[in-house]
């Protein structure tokens, strides 16, 4: 069957210049995680400078709002960092993360947001390595993918095309 | 003299419309259960276009001078350009243009076409369906040359919007449909003058707070051991349903329904939108659920994840087309 002739065109932003760079969000917790990027900068790891790191309290603190709000404003892909089952500073906080971050990115999925833009990994304190090797193949894995461009993607399908218009007696 | 801001001088009647565009026709219906205030309405109101119950065409709002209208409801979502240009037409005629009920405000039901692509939508709807008789494969188009000139019926959008979109809103009205009595207070109060005409985006005729602060049901602070279906189980009356493993929506969903459908042993199914300062429905949901679990490890949690049928559909059934994302790729 051919496209029904009905359809506005759902697609229309320009493609990716080759100086494109992806954009990550990661979220880390402070005990744990952050640390580990810490150490894997003291240490002076190379890891690609991709992922904008925003520190937070505990991993159980990330709202998934936070993460759909990211993919919303134009993140490309989303990384979050807590520490390892057991670890937790506030002894529970990341067992919530536990069950979150699956159950978001199964979401996600049903929104046709490549499971390659989400990653959910525990890293520790000692794991600078492995902090640097995550961020490494979270860039590489997106950077394949290409631009995710959300607000672009709504902007051509209509979203906030009424903005200039003005309620009565303003 | 007049004390009402809202109308010119106290014996002035309130101008009312309602425009009914992606819904199922049910908000309309959630006027008319004002039952016997109707009496009342048309007392306080003359209205000047409402296709659903009465005769009145385009062309009629088209000659009414710009801010004619006091009050316009808008119910239902902008599934093409009809719908938006009327939305557009009654925003310009309309001193307070009110989205009402949930499709208007968060997109509702049929938002969750945003999960699909066009072409999708069109082949169940047009060929692969066990009800389709349509062998020639015929599909509307936009235009067709006929001998009196061209016609055009309207464009079909690749997404549904909600009305704020489109188009500047006063007031949002949520609810699938709209309760009556909360309804008819909002009604009054707009009417009466104790609220502004000009408004942005303010949601009226509910309440802040979650369904469960309604909710009679007892909490017994409890972990969720497996997740249950309606259909497969009958709950056990007074207590929970979230506790008893029920995907209620309660806990993320705005109250004013007085928390009916748990308390008659069916779990909340969001109508009334993200409760509060939210703007996620689906995602507070995701939070709440994820932090009542029993599971101790990452296995257990992953088990009891995959129990959930369809997470963005129980879980943005009335909000999609407010949620952060609004749409599949």
């Amino acid at each position: 069957m051919s496209e029904p002739a009905n359809t506005a065109s759902t697609d229309t932003r320009p493609a990716a210049g080759p100086d494109w760079q992806p954009r990550i969000i990661g979220f880390l917790c402070y005990w744990c995680s952050y640390t580990g990027a810490d150490m894997a900068g003291t240490a002076r790891m190379k890891y690609p400078p991709n992922v904008d790191i925003i520190r937070v309290m505990c991993s159980g603190r990330i709202d998934p709002e936070l993460v759909t709000t990211a993919f919303a404003r134009g993140a490309d892909g989303v990384l979050v960092c807590g520490c390892h089952i057991g670890d937790c500073h506030y002894i529970t906080g990341n067992h919530k993360t536990m069950a979150r971050m699956p159950l978001l990115k199964r979401i996600l999925l049903d929104l046709g947001i490549e499971p390659e833009r989400f990653r959910h990994e525990w890293v520790s304190a000692a794991e600078g390595e492995k902090f640097s090797k995550l961020v490494a193949e979270i860039t590489e894995q997106v950077r394949r993918l290409g631009p995710l461009d959300w607000p672009g993607l709504m902007r051509t399908r209509g979203v906030g095309h009424g903005m200039d218009l003005k309620a009565w007696g303003e | 003299m007049s004390t009402n801001p809202n109308t010119a001088t106290p014996a002035a009647k309130l101008k009312i419309a309602k425009y009914w565009a992606a819904s199922c026709g049910g908000c309309d219906i959630s006027l008319l259960e004002i039952g016997p205030n109707l009496l009342e309405l048309i007392k306080i109101a003359d209205v000047v276009f409402w296709p659903c119950a009465a005769d009145f065409k385009y062309e009629d709002v088209r000659n009414y001078p710009d801010g004619y209208i006091d009050l316009c409801f808008y119910n239902g979502g902008i599934r093409n350009s009809e719908q938006e240009e009327v939305a557009r037409l009654l925003r310009r005629k309309s001193k307070s243009l009110v989205a009402y009920g949930q499709c208007a405000a968060d997109g509702g039901i049929p938002a969750l076409a945003n999960l699909k692509t066009v072409k999708g939508i069109f082949n169940a709807s047009y060929h692969d369906n066990p009800s389709i008789d349509n062998p020639a494969g015929v599909e509307p188009q936009p235009v067709t040359p006929s001998e009196y000139g061209d016609l055009e019926i309207p464009r079909f959008y690749p997404q549904v919007l909600r009305l704020k979109d489109v188009v500047p809103v006063d007031y949002e009205i949520p609810g699938c449909p709209p309760q009556s009595d909360r309804v008819w207070e909002a009604i009054l109060a707009l009417a009466g003058g104790q609220v502004p005409l000009q408004n942005r985006n303010v949601k009226v005729a509910c309440f802040d707070k979650a369904v469960c602060d309604e909710c009679k049901l007892e909490k017994r602070q409890v972990r969720i051991k497996e997740f249950k279906r309606v259909h497969t189980s009958i709950p056990e009356p007074n207590w929970c349903l979230l506790e008893q493993g029920y995907l209620c929506v309660g806990p993320a969903t705005r109250s004013g329904c007085g928390a009916l459908c748990p308390q008659a042993g069916m779990p909340c199914e969001g109508c009334y939108g993200p409760a509060g300062d939210v703007v996620d429905q689906g995602t507070a949901m995701v939070s709440a659920i994820a932090s009542m679990l029993d599971a101790r490890t990452e296995e257990q949690a992953q088990a009891m994840i995959d129990q959930i049928a369809d997470p963005v559909g129980t879980f943005y059934r009335f909000t999609l087309g407010s949620s952060h994302l609004k749409a599949r790729k």
